[in-house]
């Protein structure tokens, strides 16, 4: 039983660890492909820019996402900084030092903001090995003897279930 | 083991939570603060021009609103206006910057509060960005260097503006060092 818990256990982790494997391709291969592919005319730039940063005046949405007029005037603020040939970097900037890093709807990966990116992986790392104590403290764990039962009794109960099926 | 592990993992995350729900997710630290004041010129509603870089050497109240910001624009009206006509006689000017509204609208607005301090429009939201306007109303207080030297958001009260205004007005002048920033905010 103990033995073929763990070649199950085994199977088990194997396959997770290709499907993780799968998943992170993915979101490289997206990361790459997705990210020079755009940025080609202005108006995709400034979709791009207003997909990042933060609409003041709504509660959690992107100023792409927002139809609010403070969100319409700065797309037409990035149209305008882009079309007179600011990088879409600099326009970035721009909004990051009038309104602060607040601005941005995903943190700079830099410093403390780390934490962020690297805190689901450690939590999920950290829960992996959680499991794999657990599981291998269950399998360790003596098996409970089966209780005594008086043969009689059990002949009794059985012949019992038999007539109520019948 | 487990009587360590368990507050261990509970207390960091509600020590989070509580620095979570402590904090105003409505306050926005500005980063602003001591920074030159970006400059801007405005067409008043009166017809004249203005420019911020003309009101160097003096203290200025930056105040954004707007008719349609009710109950927070109706209360400070009279503070704002009541500022101006206290100092505007010791070197502070109150400027209006009157975001996302229409003419009519805001004539009325003025002309219900009396407004007699300079008030213009920003027709495209320019100056409200750079100003990093997130929620109106808003006031900003420069130094006579042309400086931001305080920032409030929501209704300014009396308390708050003339004590800022004196704070500023008591200020030793400071050697005129900050020139070419300042100008390099424009």
């Amino acid at each position: 039983m103990g033995r073929r818990g763990r070649e199950l256990d085994c199977n088990g982790s194997i396959r997770t660890h290709r499907g993780s494997r799968l998943i992170l391709a993915l979101v490289v291969l997206s990361m790459v492909v997705v990210l020079p592919l755009g940025a080609s005319s202005t108006e995709e730039q400034v979709r791009q820019l207003a997909a990042e940063l933060r609409c003041p005046v709504c509660q959690g949405l992107s100023v792409a996402d927002s139809p609010s007029k403070m969100a319409n005037q700065m797309k037409d603020l990035i149209r305008e900084r882009l079309e007179a040939g600011e990088s879409p970097e600099a326009v970035k900037a721009y909004f990051v030092e009038r309104y602060g890093e607040w601005i941005l709807l995903a943190p700079k990966k830099e410093g403390f903001n780390l934490l962020v990116w690297v805190f689901p992986f450690l939590g999920l790392a950290g829960g992996a090995v959680v499991l794999f104590v657990v599981i291998r403290r269950w399998q360790k764990r003596p098996q409970a003897a089966p209780a005594s039962v008086d043969s009689a009794y059990l002949e009794k109960v059985r012949r019992e279930m038999a007539q109520d099926q019948s | 083991m487990k009587k360590v592990l368990i507050p261990l993992s509970v207390v960091p995350i509600l020590l989070l939570l509580a620095y979570g729900f402590w904090t105003d997710p409505r306050f926005v630290p500005s980063p602003l603060i001591e920074k030159p004041a970006p400059l801007f010129a405005l067409s008043l509603f009166d017809g004249e021009p203005l420019s911020l870089d003309g009101l160097r050497g003096k203290v200025v109240v930056v105040n954004f609103w707007a008719s349609w910001c009710f109950p927070a624009c109706y209360e400070e009206a009279p503070v704002l206006e009541g500022a101006w006509r206290t100092y505007k006689d010791r070197d502070v000017v109150v400027v209006g910057v009157n975001v996302q509204d229409t003419e009519k609208a805001a004539r009325e607005f003025m002309e219900r509060f009396q407004f007699t301090f300079p008030n213009g429009p920003d027709p495209g939201g320019k100056i409200s960005i750079d100003y990093g306007v997130y929620g109106i109303p808003e006031t900003f207080v420069l130094d006579k260097e042309g400086r931001i030297a305080h920032k409030h958001v929501g209704a300014v009260t009396a308390d708050v503006l003339s004590a800022q205004i004196e704070g500023l007005l008591r200020r030793a002048p400071v050697a005129d060092d900050n020139r070419q920033e300042h100008e390099r905010g424009a």
